[in-house]
């Protein structure tokens, strides 16, 4: 990947390395990695935001407290309008993912940050929970009959296996598509910022690159902010699915 | 043998399809989502849902007593209208009255003033036809006895008699 041209060492890919904090060594399942510590900084933001920002409990709420709560109500009115009165029950859950995801994709936007939602093995966990989870909820809830919704009756009947086996083919692609796209969108957005950094040590084409990554910075950040907010509202749809009633 | 793998997955290309280092991101995940799902449930989300149901709580209140002091200050308003109105009526029928007293009043004083000057013109009357009568008797006496003086310069005999008879036939004419 890395690109060699006239002394010129672009390694896009290089920032997505995991590696140990503390010394060279293996990078065993619990050795604390730069992964660890992204994580931990997106959890303290995540507290510092909903519970430091919200301490004073005021009537008239402070800045801080003002975000909080309107986030609270985003995604409150996102479960509630897409997944229906019973998926707020999972609500927290929804919350928790949301602010995850916007969280980390900020996070990595800071220079010489490290980005853990652009790795498939987080992003693959994130969606296979919300794929297991709502798979099992809907068997749970509705039984036999959550098999129905792979079953189109409004559809011709020659017509409905067919259209069962591209549901069926559909529901278990979810997952991937789920995953690939937030971790797809926040890898090939770094790549991108990482080469036009490295040809800003080109004097010729520095304006130009420093001009594009600024553009393209700006662009990441609504990246960030839109990817947070299709996965959680995808993941609502996906709920939506096992508590909401099935009507195709 | 990790470090290899390390630096093999780094030489291979994208850092995210390295597998050894798949365990321990997926461990510090679950971690850092148990963290935020314990923070948001057990602390942020309760809080927050209280402050939402408490300011609209507060704004429901608010909106009520505000809707109850319009209320009180609408019966204000009428009261004072009412009272207003009563006033007016009460000053309308004071004003009445007073102009009913005056005129009474005004009715009674012009009588006595009318009943006054009738008497005053009746007793001039009476007194000019007094002084008239009066007028009268003495220019009769006058005459006759200028008469007879003149008479009496002008070396007539006068008689008394004839001469009263005389300016009296003469005044009559």
């Amino acid at each position: 990947m890395a690109s060699e041209s006239g002394g010129l060492a672009i390694h896009p890919m290089d920032q997505f390395i995991v590696k140990p904090l503390f010394g060279d060594g293996p990078v065993m399942w619990y050795t604390p990695t730069n992964v660890t510590l992204w994580l931990l900084i997106a959890v303290l933001a995540v507290g510092a935001l909903m519970v430091l920002g919200t301490r004073r409990r005021a009537i008239v709420p402070t800045r801080t407290q003002s975000v909080a709560e309107m986030i609270y109500g985003f995604i409150y009115n996102m479960v509630e309008d897409v997944a229906g009165h019973e998926g707020v029950k999972y609500f927290p859950y929804v919350m928790t993912l949301f602010l995850f995801i916007l969280f980390a994709n900020l996070l990595g936007l800071i220079p010489m940050s490290f980005t853990t939602t652009s790795h498939v093995a987080v992003t693959v966990v994130l969606a296979l929970a919300v794929f297991l989870g709502v798979t099992l909820l809907g068997i749970a809830r509705k039984g036999v009959g959550f098999l129905g919704m792979f079953w189109v009756s409004s559809a011709p009947l020659v017509l409905r296996p067919v259209l069962a086996l591209i549901e069926v083919i559909s529901y278990f692609v979810r997952p991937v598509s789920h995953s690939i796209r937030l971790a797809g969108n926040l890898m090939a957005g770094h790549a991108v910022l990482k080469v036009f950094a490295g040809f800003a040590s080109i004097a010729l084409v520095s304006p130009i690159a420093i001009g594009a990554m600024t553009a393209i910075y700006a662009l990441e950040l609504l990246v960030a902010v839109v990817q947070a907010y299709v996965f959680t509202i995808l993941t609502c749809v996906y709920l939506k699915d096992a508590v909401g009633d099935a009507h195709h | 043998m990790a470090t290899d793998a390390q630096s093999a997955g780094q030489s291979a290309g994208m850092p995210q399809l390295d597998l050894s280092t798949f365990p321990n991101q997926i461990f510090w995940l679950v971690v850092a989502l148990v963290a935020i799902y314990l923070l948001l449930t057990k602390i942020a989300l309760p809080r927050i849902g209280a402050v939402l149901a408490e300011r609209k709580g507060t704004i429901t209140n608010d909106l009520a007593a505000a809707e109850e002091l319009k209320l009180k200050a609408q019966q204000a308003e009428v009261a004072y209208n009412q009272a207003l109105a009563d006033a007016r009526t009460e000053a309308a029928k004071i004003v009445a009255a007073a102009r009913v007293e005056i005129q009474a009043e005004l009715d009674t004083a012009i009588a006595k003033a009318d009943a006054e000057i009738a008497a005053r013109a009746a007793e001039s009357e009476r007194r000019i036809g007094e002084i008239r009568a009066t007028a009268l008797d003495d220019v009769t006496e006058v005459a006759k006895d200028t008469a007879k003086e003149i008479v009496a310069a002008l070396g007539g005999q006068a008689d008394g008699r004839s001469v009263t008879a005389a300016v009296n036939a003469r005044l009559k004419g």
